[in-house]
């Protein structure tokens, strides 16, 4: 229990932001590459790698009660629902006009 | 208030508790735990309603595919990209307040917010120009706000290259073409209807980062205040959790920024890259 409210010290921070920093400009680099149909796959990566550095050291879920990283998780997971479902009708669908 | 506790011997003795803890709770801890809880519900409502933004624009971008890429490759990439490095560093000094209040240095944690701020007002400010930029090319949609909306040529009198988009769809094809002989320079009638169709896109770019920069202001508005707090010596080892709140709300509104990066400035720059 003690251990769940510990906070990352001086020295974790810093190397997620370098770490974070060094993503950008990474993501930053590759776009002007043309990857074709990999260029938003990388980019979109790259940027959820980042954002699971920061929701994880930064807003402390890594160290946080069970109930916070369930709502947490349960956040994305809607999330996820409404981005993956909506698009997949649309990718999916054939708009078919006239008889 | 006094709250009363039992001794090992089995006396009932007196104690004052943290002036911040509230009776419906046992413990700061409990105190704690529920707020942090609360905030992140508060979260998660936010990441739906930037989450059906963001499903909306990749819904578009599917159906308006060549105006999304020629909307995003005009576009400053190097704004958008010392942004996101501002962002991230303001990220990194939050933090380091919320790790300096739960040390209990005063002094440390008035930095580190000011420094937040500080970086916060230098992502407005960047924002700021970008917006700029949009009005004098006429790219801000609409007719109410600025010039009006106009991406093929008639932006300014006598200078018909500002803030052309369908000219630039026509000159990166020309380019393209000397590599690559496939590539088909669009006539001038479909150039044009492209760059009309890139006011969707500006429509989304001003929606998201609105609601992005809305978000910031606010933020602004949060870290005055915890600064007045923490200027008054009210967060120590004991009682930290506004600030962490605070800190909760400022790492969301950057990933939201993490987001939108990618989207906005970097996935349309090569057309293919569907």
């Amino acid at each position: 229990m003690a251990k769940q409210h510990s906070h990352p010290t001086v020295g974790l921070y810093v190397l997620i932001v370098l770490t974070l920093m060094v993503l950008t400009c990474a993501t930053w680099a590759i776009a002007f590459i043309n990857l074709g149909i990999f260029n938003p796959v990388v980019a979109l990566t790259i940027a959820v790698i980042k954002a699971v550095l920061v929701i994880l050291f930064f807003m402390h879920v890594r160290y946080s009660s069970q109930l916070t990283k369930v709502t947490v998780a349960a956040g994305f997971f809607w999330l996820m629902i409404l981005i993956t479902l909506s698009l997949s009708d649309y990718l999916s669908r054939t708009l078919q006009i006239g008889p | 208030m006094p709250i009363s506790q039992t001794t090992s011997e089995g006396q009932s003795t007196t104690t004052e508790h943290h002036p911040a803890l509230v009776h419906q709770f046992d413990d700061m801890e409990q105190q704690k735990e529920a707020s942090t809880f609360g905030m992140w519900v508060f979260l998660l409502t936010e990441i739906m309603m930037f989450g059906g933004l963001f499903a909306a624009y990749l819904i578009y971008r599917l159906k308006y595919y060549d105006a999304f890429v020629a909307g995003s490759t005009s576009i400053n990439v190097s704004w958008g990209f010392a942004n996101t490095l501002v962002l991230i560093g303001s990220s990194f000094t939050m933090a380091m307040g919320v790790w300096s209040a739960q040390k209990g240095s005063r002094k440390l944690q008035m930095w580190f917010i000011a420094a937040t701020m500080f970086l916060g007002a230098v992502f407005l400010g960047i924002k700021a120009i970008e917006y700029y930029d949009k009005y004098d090319e006429c790219h801000i949609p609409g007719h109410v706000i600025g010039k009006g909306f106009n991406a093929w040529g008639g932006c300014e009198a006598g200078n018909p290259k500002l803030g052309n988009i369908a000219e630039e769809i026509q000159e990166r094809a020309r380019r393209a073409k000397e590599t690559d002989p496939s590539v088909e320079v669009p006539p001038d009638a479909a150039a044009i209807q492209i760059a009309q169709q890139t006011e969707i896109f500006f429509s989304f770019y001003f929606a998201m980062t609105g609601l992005h920069a809305l978000h910031m202001v606010i933020g602004l508005g949060l870290m005055t205040w915890l600064l007045m707090r923490a200027s008054r010596g009210e967060f120590g080892p004991e009682y930290f959790t506004p600030v962490e709140l605070g800190g909760l709300y400022w790492h969301f509104v950057d990933i939201v920024w993490i987001f939108l990066f990618p989207l906005l400035y970097l996935i349309s720059r090569h057309s293919g890259a569907h």
